[in-house]
């Protein structure tokens, strides 16, 4: 029989605390970098990427994203669950359309590798960025009001709660002898009246926090800031590299003679 | 403070009206009263939350004054800890947590990380800055509420029942915590607390409310148990001496009704990318429950005991081992509990959660107790009939028509209670489940609830109930299995009363 108290028992997971390791190296350079600019920098990539639809332009900003998944402090697991939806998503995207589009195999190549590319900067922007700090970073450095932004990081406290009050309200619907067996209309009916309960609990529990908040001197004035959010040479380079790879993009499909453009125009 | 009322936004009635109290600063004052009282109200509107454009919306009369400005003005002031820490808590690590009230004030930058670590320390935080809230026990979280509104450096400091919701380990560590800090410091402390004999040591004066009403008894402990103790039991205050003791019916016995054999349960994977994979909470887990018994689920919290209790309810399935039904149960369906179908189940084991709004799925308290015998085949005469006998029983006939949810919680507990057995073929299923059923309750739905416990008991059936209430064990518990440390044993008592 083993014995284990909670402090023994293996991995218990951090939600909400993404902490650089101490001498992490290389590999962890991108969770170094202030979430505002890495912000900035995958707001710039995917801007810019919305008027290209050719698959060269939008191939070059994957690629050179792509480069930095290693220096994201990604482990292997990780990766993988994050990885296998975005291919799918690239893949059924391509032949979506290949089958249905105007343009053949090569505007679907273009749709996909478009796609990707507005998406991975800011995937990685978020999974790099510990919430807290990036909170921080968007009160202190882009000047977002105080009070939905710590709003929204109290609330991101709450959602591992509410994944066991979901658990708790299933087996309450078991125990009051509702279960939907094999019926596909039963199931949806105890789904809509699960979701309800656990709308009723998300509603009292956040009132209770918020109140807390309030408790503890919300919003009676201007607050302070315990951790000053830094901004480094690197932050300004990160954002002068998104456009650098962005103005790089362009110009190579430009010269390739690939460069198409949204509404039908061609450089 | 005087005349003061409160009448909550879209209610009839005045939750408390003419109050008049003067509190000195030094006091240590304990507030209490039935259950509704209006005792939380009172505590939050001190704490200034109340009021047309605050966290809690409502309509005041009178005047309410801390040092001369309105609560709302004196908001920064006062620091609140409330029941449940899981609600109290804003951010991910222990540090930015305390940091938070601060922040709040405008501390100077330079000068909050030396309150926070002082604040820390004051509460005898084990941990650092950096330690991540979600993975402290209860009874740490709650002493790092306390750290945090005390960091604030308070005038006043209002105790909402702060260890309602914790294990008596951790209940004991916020106690102690809360005596030390009032040795220590000058500051004026309000408490409510339903269990008075916990924090007698600790106040120096008992103010008594009525809902509805004002002050209906104000002066030193001693004294105000003597003159009105009897008159607080009977409305279901909890005075020390005055504990309830109903006659009950002696526990029958009976054979085995549910048999677990290696049980092995496993948390379930945890939400996001960067969830744990599962982990082993128990492991080799015997246990047998017997009919006409009432079995209780002792253990410091998050060591297991409510997976188990869910397990043995039939509600989830273990991840090795068997619950396998006996005698009465196996005769109805000889599969192991967890395979059987939730209609099946549910006319032989109730379950009564925690919460019990959880459970509740209709719109009516009606509706709700209709539910399962008309879903069950019953006739309907025959099933208004039983459901008009539990309504009367459990006091809820009144009631009748009302919504779940707007109900008080001694009123969910007994609606919950009556779901429960509702479903039964019986009149009662064959096994009951509770998960803490006496929690927060006062003394009158306690004596109605542990009466009703040893009536079932009588008739035969098995109680199975998750507790950390010493005295209901000690009233109406026959065996007692503690589970700690990843497994279960049976608990030898003294007297088997």
């Amino acid at each position: 029989m083993t014995i284990r108290s909670p402090e023994e028992s293996g991995p218990r997971s951090e939600l909400l605390i993404i902490a650089r390791p101490d001498g992490g190296g290389a590999r962890y350079w991108l969770l170094g970098l202030n979430p505002a600019a890495k912000v900035i920098a995958a707001l710039v990539l995917s801007f810019g990427l919305i008027p290209a639809i050719d698959p060269v332009t939008g191939g070059i900003v994957l690629a050179a994203a792509l480069l930095l998944v290693p220096f994201s402090g990604l482990d292997r697991r990780t990766t993988l669950i994050l990885g296998v939806p975005f291919v799918l998503m690239g893949c059924s995207n391509f032949l979506v359309n290949y089958l249905y589009g105007e343009y053949g195999a090569w505007g679907a190549l273009g749709s996909m590798l478009r796609l990707l590319a507005i998406a991975l900067p800011g995937l990685l922007a978020a999974i790099s960025s510990d919430p807290t700090k990036l909170t921080d970073a968007l009160i202190q450095k882009l000047k977002v009001p105080e009070r939905p932004a710590l709003s929204v990081l109290a609330a991101l406290r709450l959602l591992p709660l509410l994944a066991g009050q979901w658990n708790t309200i299933s087996l309450a619907r078991r125990a009051r002898g509702i279960d939907a067996g094999r019926n596909p209309f039963a199931a949806t009916r105890v789904f809509v009246g699960k979701t309800f309960a656990l709308l009723v609990r998300a509603i009292r529990t956040g009132t209770l926090l918020s109140t807390a908040m309030e408790a503890r001197a919300f919003g009676t004035g201007p607050r302070s800031h315990a951790r000053a959010s830094h901004w480094r040479a690197a932050d300004t380079l990160v954002i002068v590299g998104a456009f650098l790879l962005l103005a790089a993009a362009y110009t190579v499909s430009a010269r390739l003679g690939t460069l198409t453009f949204l509404f039908g125009g061609v450089a | 403070m005087r005349d003061w009322g409160w009448k909550h936004a879209g209610r009839e009635d005045y939750s408390l009206r003419g109050v008049t109290l003067e509190i000195q600063p030094g006091e240590r004052v304990l507030l209490l009263g039935a259950s509704g009282a209006g005792k939380s109200t009172l505590l939050h509107s001190l704490a200034g939350l109340t009021g047309p454009d605050s966290a809690i919306n409502g309509e005041a009369e009178g005047v309410l004054l801390l040092d001369g400005h309105s609560a709302q003005q004196r908001r920064r002031g006062v620091g609140l800890v409330s029941q449940d820490p899981e609600t109290q808590l804003v951010m991910a690590q222990a540090g930015d947590d305390v940091a938070f009230g601060l922040e709040n004030l405008a501390v100077d930058p330079a000068e909050i990380w030396d309150r926070v670590d002082a604040g820390l320390a004051e509460v005898g935080f084990p941990y650092g800055r950096h330690r991540s809230t979600a993975s402290l026990s209860g009874g740490e979280k709650q002493r790092l509420v306390i750290a945090g509104a005390l960091a604030m450096r308070p005038r006043l400091l209002l105790l909402d029942e702060p260890t309602a919701n914790l294990d008596p380990a951790g209940a004991e560590l916020v106690r102690s915590l809360i005596a030390e800090l009032l040795s220590a410091t000058q500051a004026t402390m309000v408490i409510v607390e339903h269990r008075v004999a916990q924090v007698m040591d600790l106040v120096d004066r008992v103010v008594v409310v009525e809902a509805g009403g004002g002050v209906l008894a104000d002066g030193v402990p001693s004294e105000i148990f003597a003159r009105h103790g009897a008159a607080l039991a009977r409305k279901g205050v909890w005075v020390p001496g005055y504990e309830p003791s109903p006659a009950l019916p002696p526990a029958p016995g009976g054979p085995v009704l549910l048999e677990a054999v290696g049980v092995h349960a496993r948390t379930p994977r945890e939400l996001g990318i960067r969830g744990a994979a599962p982990r082993t909470v128990l492991e080799g887990v015997d246990a047998d429950l017997l009919a006409g018994t009432t079995t209780a689920l002792t253990g410091p919290n998050g060591a297991g005991k409510s997976t188990l209790l869910m397990m043995l309810a039939g509600l989830a399935a273990p991840y090795d081992g068997t619950i396998a039904p006996r005698g009465v149960l196996a005769e109805v369906d000889a599969r192991p509990l967890a395979r059987w179908p939730a209609r099946r189940l549910a006319r032989h084991v109730g379950t009564v959660f925690q919460h019990a709004e959880d459970q509740f799925v209709t719109a009516t308290v009606r509706d709700e107790l209709r539910f399962a015998p008309l879903k069950a085949g019953t006739p309907e005469h025959e099933a208004d009939a039983w459901v008009d006998e539990l309504l009367d029983r459990l006091r809820l006939t009144e009631l009748a028509d009302v919504h779940p949810f707007t109900l008080s919680g001694g009123e969910k507990r007994r609606l919950s209670v009556a779901t429960a057995l509702s479903s039964g073929p019986a009149h009662a299923p064959d096994l009951l489940v509770l998960d803490e059923p006496t929690f927060g309750q006062d003394t009158i739905t306690w004596t109605e609830l542990v009466e009703l416990l040893a009536e079932l008991r009588a008739q035969g059936r098995a109680v199975l109930a998750a507790t950390h209430d010493d005295l209901f064990m000690d009233r109406c518990v026959d065996a007692r299995l503690r589970v700690a440390e990843g497994t279960v044993r049976p608990v030898q008592q003294g007297d088997g009363r």
